[in-house]
């Protein structure tokens, strides 16, 4: 029945080829922890897009609650906190999973500088994840702002006013980002915004380019 | 060009812009059969371990998830002079080095751009600039002593933030507000009473100088049937705030000619003038910021 349907789409869409780019190659044994402990190096990254999807799943279900309004922002994330079933799981996983995110990500880097595996042909990887690198960096800032609590509220304003401190372009950051003059309904809102909709919409893109671009040019070879 | 009609396709698309079967990249990924040792198939063979892998990390993660909640403080309060600014801790580093000096007040530039962007910009371009084939960091003095030294300065300046915010705290006497939140919550519910909100609820509006004696005489005898004792409204409008809205003399002159046909009536005969223009004088004060 299976194999009946899958033949059925792959004589209308060629998925085959398609399969195989993703799923069907070999792992070498240098990145294989079950015959080196030690490369347990290498499973960082998978465990940084292992959380990266926890946060993507956990954000969906806080938005379901989340109200980006700076008269009920506190109070929804209050409610689906200490009222809804599993609030205080959901919006801890996606709280916790921010800094775990940011941990995984870190240790990949060193993994990849430290093994060299940066080195030619792969330089457009290591650029597209240090882009990667940057976006969960914004995303770690605009998530901060949401809860809408005073450490929310003067961590942003202290981060705004370090960038507006940077010469000409400052300000129209700072306006940017403020959309006005101060922290207030514009800046939170946008910050959702960002936070929701842009900043992953780039991860996402980015993420399917880092892994295109690993099958295309395989995993480095041993050291 | 399009393809030829092959006999063996079974559909048939007319005027097939595919791409070449022959023209397309070899999809056979490289094999690692030039490494010494044993591959295996990615899946299932690998994937399983992954995920077993995976599963570690979720059960240590949820460990955590269960264990501690999730920080909230307390609403945020623009007018709030006293709150400690603090990043979340993976931005800890860079604001701790934008408090020294020659990186900071009229050296910014070189704080916020400068120097972040030198560093930034050399991770980011890391392949360009060590472009040796050396692999193994013992190989790469440089690159590697470099990266080593970053982490270190990295490593110092997340604790040294830290450990200056730990002092703050504990010389002014500060509990963080979302432990300080948590202990009035658990407080509360173990007293049995409701959760406590923290939202700041709008403060009733009260009536201005009730100890008028026209507030005993005339305003509880003739008002507070309409509009309510607290003067909020019920069958008549509030007349809290009415100053704001209305002069002594539209006050006075509704008093004595009444409103919308007499649902308002008019107190012209009932009460004396005496009393009216006092009324009028009262409920002038009734302002609401």
């Amino acid at each position: 029945m299976f194999k009946k349907v899958y033949n059925w789409i792959d004589e209308r869409l060629d998925i085959t080829p398609l399969w195989r780019d993703v799923a069907d190659h070999e792992v070498p044994e240098h990145v294989n922890p079950a015959h080196h402990f030690s490369a347990f190096v290498y499973c960082f990254g998978g465990l940084t897009f292992f959380i990266t999807v926890i946060q993507i799943l956990s954000g969906m279900f806080l938005t379901m609650y989340y109200v980006p309004d700076i008269i009920h922002a506190y109070a929804s994330v209050d409610y689906l906190q200490h009222q809804i079933p599993f609030g205080k799981i959901v919006r801890g996983m996606h709280h916790f999973g921010a800094s775990l995110v940011i941990v995984m990500m870190f240790l990949h880097t060193l993994r990849v500088f430290f093994t060299g595996s940066y080195k030619a042909p792969r330089e457009m990887n290591w650029v597209v994840g240090m882009l990667i690198f940057f976006i969960m960096l914004g995303l770690g800032f605009t998530g901060y702002l949401l809860p809408w609590d005073n450490k929310a509220y003067y961590a942003t304003k202290v981060g705004v006013e370090i960038a507006a401190s940077v010469p000409y372009i400052g300000e129209y950051i700072a306006s940017f980002l403020y959309g006005g003059d101060i922290v207030g309904a514009q800046t939170l809102t946008r910050f959702f915004a960002i936070h929701v909709f842009f900043l992953p919409g780039a991860l996402i893109a980015m993420l399917a380019a880092h892994f295109i671009m690993i099958r295309r040019q395989g995993i480095s070879g041993p050291l | 060009m399009a393809h030829g009609h092959k006999s063996d396709e079974k559909i048939v698309y007319v005027g097939d812009s595919r791409v070449k079967k022959s023209g397309r990249r070899d999809s056979t990924p490289p094999d690692y059969t030039s490494f010494p040792g044993k591959s295996e198939a990615f899946i299932p063979n690998f994937l399983l371990k992954e995920w077993m892998v995976g599963c570690v990390v979720l059960v240590g993660f949820l460990v955590w998830v269960m264990a501690e909640a999730a920080p909230l403080g307390y609403p945020a309060d623009p007018t709030n002079a006293s709150f400690i600014p603090m990043p979340d801790w993976y931005f800890l580093f860079l604001y701790q080095f934008l408090k020294y000096p020659y990186v900071s007040q009229d050296y910014i530039l070189l704080g916020t751009l400068g120097i972040p962007g030198i560093m930034f910009g050399a991770l980011m371009l890391a392949p360009f600039l060590d472009t040796g084939k050396e692999r193994r960091f013992y190989r790469r003095p440089i690159a590697s002593s470099l990266m080593f030294l970053s982490i270190a300065a990295v490593v110092y300046l997340t604790v040294v933030s830290w450990d200056h915010y730990q002092h703050q705290l504990e010389e002014k006497g500060i509990v963080p507000e979302h432990h300080e939140r948590a202990d009035k919550v658990r407080e509360a519910l173990e007293r049995g009473e409701e959760r406590p909100s923290f939202l700041k609820t709008a403060e009733a509006p009260a009536i201005i100088e009730p100890e008028d004696p026209i507030f005993a005489s005339v305003v509880e005898a003739q008002c507070i049937a309409c509009h309510a004792a607290d003067l909020n409204g019920a069958g008549g409008p509030s007349l809290l705030g009415i100053g704001n809205r209305m002069t002594t003399e539209e006050i006075a002159d509704i008093i004595i000619h009444g409103k919308n046909n007499g649902s308002m009536p008019a107190f012209e005969g009932t009460l004396s003038t005496d009393e009216i223009n006092q009324l009028a004088e009262w409920l002038s004060k009734q302002t609401q910021s």
